[in-house]
């Protein structure tokens, strides 16, 4: 019945050895047991165990010490330390230095199974929650950022390094790009990824509403304010708010956010009580801060005060080999959720992907995707899913009155991204030799 | 065929003894009978807990009996012990030939409350087949209904029924020792 459990006996005293290892082989634990110290750490490099039972008093090294020793190596193992009843200040000593519990000898056998219990209990608990803790990572990490290109590569490097700091981040980039998803992945490598991640979007709010959104209110603050509530800040406390559309708040707004940024402590609306709270800010926008800085629309003092650390976020047209990346990654989400045989897309409906413009970024690939997945039939999506046609698809910004030049330029990059800068691959499209393409690639200085 | 001996030392109304191995029998398949064995279990007094050590009178009973493959279930009427707990109920080899159970705490009277004669034999019958069910490797089981539930309290011993659940008496026909194949 517990044979998930294993349990060390440590004591000199083979009679007690003995009773405590046909007594609990009786409950169902796989059981050992060790004379002294030394054979105890032997047992432990050799095994792992969940529970020691560990006396206090043994010839060489004593239980206090032994504890010390396995400790080093072994942080996880609950110890339960045995005691005669003269001993009991050591086995307190033992209680500060991480033992689990302490029980005095001889015991009474309900306090024993009970304390078995509670201590496999405990352990059943630590693992969970260690499961959970991976869960969580693994739920809302880098996972969920699906690209290869180096500019993704280099966004992920950046979270990576920034998300270890406690400095306030701004993340800016076009509307779809993912900024509510980097500023989790953040969250979720950061020490304070056990708090909650709290997301406020400031540009879909009035004023007013804004306000006791991110303070709260007390009851009777406004008209239907018939109860206290928590705002976001509070909500945030030791983990991370994210403000998204941060160029979209107004000065008066502004001028609020950056006193409690500065002083960490607010009231809530209709309120007197100061509440303080350890928030980790992170912001982001479509807007260009730095003319609305110059313009006078955004506040100086809050540019520089959230304006720490940037990580900007690239359009999809500028990242097009992540394309058949996150259509798969779209398709796959799809299928699932809507139970489709749909696994593939074909070459040409990938190649419309690739050739759109995307000004709605990762968010209107996912919707084309998702459209496409509820009208497309099995084994793989066509065309004519798609929401969009190639006829009508402009593959970038009119060329009409640029340089001839400029013209082949463009082409060898677009060419380039959709071979995933496969030099053979790309020259044969261009129908160019591999060393013309890497001198042209030379003189119009093109990178990954 | 082998079959469960009993060792009482101490009397057994044969009421009770008949009782006991029906209970025997019934759970175990195995057949019951008495033992006579001339056993002193005073080499296992402990001057200073004035208690038994269950475990030696475990090993004595193995090294005084001729056990071929029977199993070999005493009953005392003294107060029982192993180092490390205070008392213990009984106790048994698992997957072994002995166990032993002391009517001592069983008996109403030890905590001060009028005898209830009929009470101890239940008491008696279902820690007999519980430490039995060691005797053939069984461990204690979770079911509260089940006679391998682990009791520390008498009152625990009280809420169980004196039969295995079906969990453990499927684990009983697997180890290979009931009759019942």
């Amino acid at each position: 019945m517990n044979q998930a459990i294993s349990l060390l006996v440590v004591d000199d005293e083979e009679s007690v050895r003995n009773s405590l290892y046909n007594w609990f082989r009786e409950d169902g634990y796989e059981v050992g047991t060790a004379k002294d110290a030394y054979e105890a750490l032997q047992q432990i490099e050799k095994a792992h165990w969940d529970i020691m039972l560990l006396d206090i008093k043994m010839p060489g090294m004593d239980g206090l010490e032994l504890q010390r020793r396995v400790r080093e190596v072994n942080k996880e193992i609950v110890i339960i330390i045995m005691t005669a009843y003269a001993s009991v200040d050591t086995a307190v000593q033992s209680l500060k230095e991480g033992s689990y519990d302490y029980v005095v000898k001889p015991f009474n056998p309900d306090d024993l199974s009970h304390l078995i219990r509670n201590a496999a209990e405990h352990l059943s608990l630590k693992n969970e929650n260690l499961q959970l803790r991976q869960d969580i990572s693994h739920l809302a990490g880098m996972e969920e950022i699906i690209g290869d290109s180096p500019q993704m590569k280099r966004v992920m490097e950046l979270v990576r390094t920034v998300a270890t700091s406690d400095s306030t981040v701004v993340i800016r980039g076009e509307s779809g790009t993912g900024k509510e998803l980097i500023a989790r992945a953040i969250h979720c490598h950061s020490p304070r990824r056990y708090f909650p991640v709290v997301p406020v979007n400031c540009g879909a709010l009035a004023e007013s509403l804004l306000e006791s959104e991110l303070f709260g209110h007390e009851k009777g603050a406004f008209t239907g304010a018939q109860s206290r509530r928590k705002g976001k800040f509070e909500m945030a406390d030791r983990g991370t708010l994210f403000l998204d559309e941060i160029g979209n708040v107004s000065q008066k707004m502004q001028m609020e956010l950056l006193r409690v940024l500065e002083s960490k402590q607010f009231t809530r609306v209709g309120g007197n009580q100061t509440i303080h709270v350890d928030i980790r800010l992170i912001c982001a926008t479509n807007k260009n801060l730095e003319k609305a800085v110059e313009e006078g629309t955004f506040r100086e003092d809050l540019y520089y005060r959230i304006n720490v650390f940037t990580i900007i976020l690239p359009p999809l047209r500028e990242r097009r080999s992540d394309i058949p990346l996150l259509a798969q990654h779209f398709i796959n989400k799809y299928a699932k959720i809507m139970n489709k045989e749909i696994k593939e897309i074909s070459p040409q409906a990938m190649d419309l992907l690739i050739r759109h413009h995307w000004p709605g970024n990762v968010r209107e690939l996912e919707n084309a995707v998702e459209r496409a997945m509820v009208v497309g039939k099995p084994p793989y999506l066509r065309p004519q899913d798609l929401p969009f046609q190639l006829s009508s698809e402009p593959v970038e910004e009119s060329a009409e009155m640029d340089s001839l030049a400029e013209i082949e330029k463009r082409h060898i990059r677009h060419v380039l991204e959709r071979s995933g800068w496969n030099i053979s691959k790309a020259a044969v499209t261009l129908g160019i030799d591999r060393v013309t393409l890497y001198n042209k690639i030379k003189k119009y200085q093109l990178r990954k | 065929m082998p079959r469960v001996q009993v060792v009482p030392l101490l009397e057994l109304k044969t009421e009770t003894r008949d009782r006991l191995f029906t209970a025997i029998e019934q759970q175990t398949t195995w057949p019951a009978e008495l033992m006579l064995l001339p056993f002193d279990p005073q080499y296992a007094y402990d001057v200073a807990r004035e208690q038994y050590h269950s475990s030696q009178l475990l090993l004595g009973l193995k090294n005084k009996s001729d056990l071929n493959d029977d199993k070999i279930l005493a009953i005392v009427p003294f107060d029982l012990f192993i180092p490390i707990l205070t008392f213990v109920f009984g106790e048994a080899h698992l997957n072994g030939p002995c166990a032993i159970v002391s009517i001592y705490r069983l008996r109403p009277e030890f905590y001060g409350l009028p005898p209830a004669p009929g009470l101890v034999v239940e008491r008696l019958v279902k820690e007999c087949i519980h430490e039995l069910g060691h005797t053939f490797g069984l461990r204690h089981c979770k079911n509260m209904g089940c006679v391998l539930n682990a009791s520390t309290y008498v009152e625990e011993i009280d809420l169980k029924t004196h039969e295995f659940c079906e969990d453990c008496r499927g684990a009983l026909l697997q180890t290979g020792s009931s009759l019942i194949q």
